[in-house]
């Protein structure tokens, strides 16, 4: 028998579509998170190959930190109504007028922290058993250790030292009342392998990913924000007008732009192959503040 | 391009996470914002201290020792891989299991110095059980025997010993300095004696995914698509991946356990229809028939010599602190299936260090034994050896839902071998 060829595309694809309809077949009430960036817009891809011409066994999941980009929101809403499928947003403005939270102070003002309150906030409201997220563990060391079924108690915590093992790709949901498990179907991919398959399935993304000009405020580190109305400036900061677009996607208090003038997905690609620097490291304000920054707030219940 | 899994194994200390730390940097994986995270911490020899690139956990950092299975990425021109980074700490075996049971390929770690030691044949023993075809003997920190020919070659005979008795497929030797960057991504002039490929040429040019391919045609259903719209309204699609061997349009086929026949109406990937798909493909297949069929069910074509068993004969990892007697009921997760089952005997443990069997009244943490195994229902099985997707299995806690241990089938007791129906349809 002639052996077919797949490439590591494809074998990346096969892995994360098994794992999706092992969540749709081991749990009762899943959810898939869903925040517009391209990471779970290619989990919604390979949702659709997963169970189409069926619909999606779960909702899209968005917690709407209020920081959000307006651009990826438009997208959000777009995408959910082009596919048809359900999108239940829960925002953390909610959370903080219910639990009497702190706002986040600083310049920077970024309300990732509480997200954490939200999302548990809204695995509580719907009873989902199974989350399932587009993280990758090439983002962060701390995820790096991080099963594909990640089993969280009922607080949403991560004890990295109890983890399940895994074996083969034999999938472990048995869970207890009040536990969820986070799924990570594509744990395995890179940024690039990202990148690749959006361009080799063409899915469109939001625009904020293409270079554009954007008015931004140039950090200490260099880096740069893009103006919006939740900074708190000094009348010192530098304010910039550039080419740029961005390579992750979270709240507009924490991400930051790198400078480019790419305009289609082959550019990007290009752009990826010759950078120097890790899209956590290039992009996210959050991640620098300890070595352990990720790992505690995934402790803690973050996704 | 395409994609090759491989774990590295060895005692504590001989250099793991400096061998993966330097694949990384040496073929210019890691990026400058990750290295001047590194640059920041004081180290004991004033460089970078590679080994930090995989050591995610603030436990790991402060202890100095990997804990858990790590995964990593790089890239070549030729080729795109995985590395499962294993602990090499007695205690966390069931780790070294875990990261093993997805491997194409074990490099594993001697130190020049030590030698072949315990863990070198405990770990070369949980690889060679789950089925890993490649073996890299990497004798490492050659730096600190003068780079020696005779050392290399006395350890290279001495793992020979050791590939005989675990009749290892294949095995390539290759001395290496993981701190010094020899024979890693390129050959060493330091090592000048050494003829063969550096390690990294090895990786990319050893084959990947034989196995699955030439296997017998496997698959099991994960999910019933049955979308019930005016468009589709007697649609009953049975998603799931194949897991070995190539499946085509109009095969005849068994649903097992059940034992009915059908034949394959239709492959589809994507939504589109395709003449036939191969492992490790995810589609949904089918059937001319309305016949009965859920999750854990297996679709095989007529003839196959796969056995429906309610009695096993297996190979485990026991991974839990508190030991298994016989009599235990558990479930067995197998794949898609999941059913009750018993331990009816322990009938042998595994010698780490000899290989040899020697019966037992329990199993340990971190344990390998032999069991016999009675289920409540039929599993759809072919033995480890045969097929490594559906010769595995897991044991899990029916109240906790904790993963108990990793299992291999061996043989099936009192099991058949579907028969045609003798009919066509």
């Amino acid at each position: 028998m002639s052996t077919p060829h797949f490439d590591y595309l494809d074998r990346l694809e096969a892995e994360a579509i098994h794992i999706l309809r092992e969540v749709a077949g081991q749990f009762e009430r899943p959810a898939l998170l869903f925040s517009g960036g391209k990471d779970s817009i290619v989990l919604t891809r390979l949702a659709e190959k997963a169970f189409r011409p069926g619909r999606f066994p779960f909702p899209l999941v968005h917690v709407d930190t209020g920081h959000n980009f307006p651009e990826v929101l438009k997208f959000r809403d777009s995408l959910a109504a082009e596919l048809g499928e359900k999108l239940i947003v829960r925002s953390v403005e909610d959370t903080i007028k219910r639990q009497r939270l702190r706002e986040p102070g600083g310049k920077f003002p970024s309300r990732n922290p509480l997200q954490t309150y939200t999302l548990l906030e809204t695995i509580e409201e719907f009873q989902f058993d199974a989350c399932i997220g587009g993280a990758r563990r090439d983002e962060e060391k701390a995820r790096a250790k991080e099963r594909i079924f990640s089993v969280r108690d009922e607080f949403g915590q991560w004890d990295p030292k109890r983890q399940r093992p895994e074996l083969w790709n034999v999938y472990n949901g048995r869970i207890q009342r009040g536990e969820n498990v986070r799924v990570f179907p594509i744990s395995n991919w890179t940024e690039l392998d990202v990148w690749r398959y959006i361009q080799r399935e063409n899915i469109p993304l939001p625009s904020i990913y293409f270079g554009h000009p954007r008015t931004c405020v140039v950090l200490p580190s260099g880096q740069l924000l893009g103006l919006n109305e939740h900074l708190r400036l000094d009348e010192t900061d530098e304010i910039v007008e550039r080419q740029v677009r961005f390579r992750t996607v979270g709240d507009s208090t924490c991400t930051a732009a790198v400078e480019s003038d790419a305009a289609t997905i082959d550019d990007i690609i290009e752009d990826l192959l010759s950078a120097k620097v890790s899209e956590r490291g290039a992009t996210r304000l959050d991640d620098n503040i300890s070595e352990a920054g990720m790992e505690d707030r995934k402790r803690n219940g973050y996704f | 391009m395409d994609l090759l899994r491989f774990i590295t194994c060895g005692s504590v200390d001989d250099g793991k996470s400096t061998l993966i730390g330097r694949l990384l940097y040496d073929s210019d994986s890691v990026s400058l914002d990750v290295l001047a995270a590194l640059e920041n911490r004081p180290t004991v020899h004033g460089t970078v201290d590679l080994a930090l690139l995989t050591d995610g956990l603030r436990a790991e950092r402060e202890q100095g020792i990997t804990i858990d299975v790590a995964y990593k990425y790089f890239t070549t021109p030729r080729r795109k891989f995985i590395i499962t980074d294993a602990p090499g700490h007695v205690q966390y075996t069931r780790n070294m299991v875990t990261g093993a049971s997805t491997a194409d390929l074990a490099i594993v770690l001697v130190d020049a110095r030590q030698g072949v030691v315990e863990q070198t044949r405990r770990h070369s023993l949980i690889a060679s059980l789950v089925g890993i075809r490649h073996f890299v003997l990497a004798v490492n920190k050659m730096d600190l025997v003068g780079n020696d020919e005779a050392v290399f070659d006395q350890i290279v005979a001495d793992y020979a010993a050791v590939a005989d008795q675990l009749k290892l497929p294949q095995v390539t030797a290759i001395p290496i300095s993981a701190l010094l960057g020899d024979n890693i991504v390129a050959r060493s002039k330091n090592l000048g004696w050494y003829t063969g490929p550096s390690l990294l040429e090895h990786l990319e040019s050893v084959p990947a995914f034989e196995e699955a391919s030439i296997a017998e045609p496997r698959f099991q259903v994960q999910f019933v698509i049955r979308p019930q719209t005016d468009d589709y309204p007697d649609y009953r699609g049975y998603a799931g991946r194949i897991q070995s061997g190539e499946y085509r349009r109009g095969d005849r086929v068994h649903i097992l356990p059940s034992g009915q026949e059908s034949v394959i109406e239709a492959i589809e990937v994507d939504q589109q229809e395709v003449e036939s798909a191969a492992a490790p493909q995810a589609v949904i297949i089918r059937l001319a028939d309305d016949v009965d069929i859920s999750r854990g069910d297996s679709i095989v074509p007529v003839g196959s010599q796969i056995h429906v068993a309610k009695e096993l004969e297996a190979t485990i990892c026991w991974m839990d602190e508190r030991p298994l007697w016989p009599g235990r009921k558990l479930l067995v997760q197998h794949h898609s299936s999941v059913v009750k089952a018993v331990v009816s005997a322990i009938t042998y443990k595994v010698n780490v260090r000899t290989f040899g069997r020697a019966a037992t009244e329990s199993a340990q943490l971190n344990d390998i034994v032999g069991i016999r195994l009675k289920t409540a229902s039929p599993l759809v099985v072919d033995s480890y050896q045969q097929n490594r997707a559906t010769g595995a299995f897991i044991l899990v806690d029916e109240l906790s839902g904790d993963t108990l241990a990793a299992g291999m089938v061996d043989a099936m007791q009192n099991s058949f071998v579907p028969e045609p129906l003798g009919f066509t349809i």
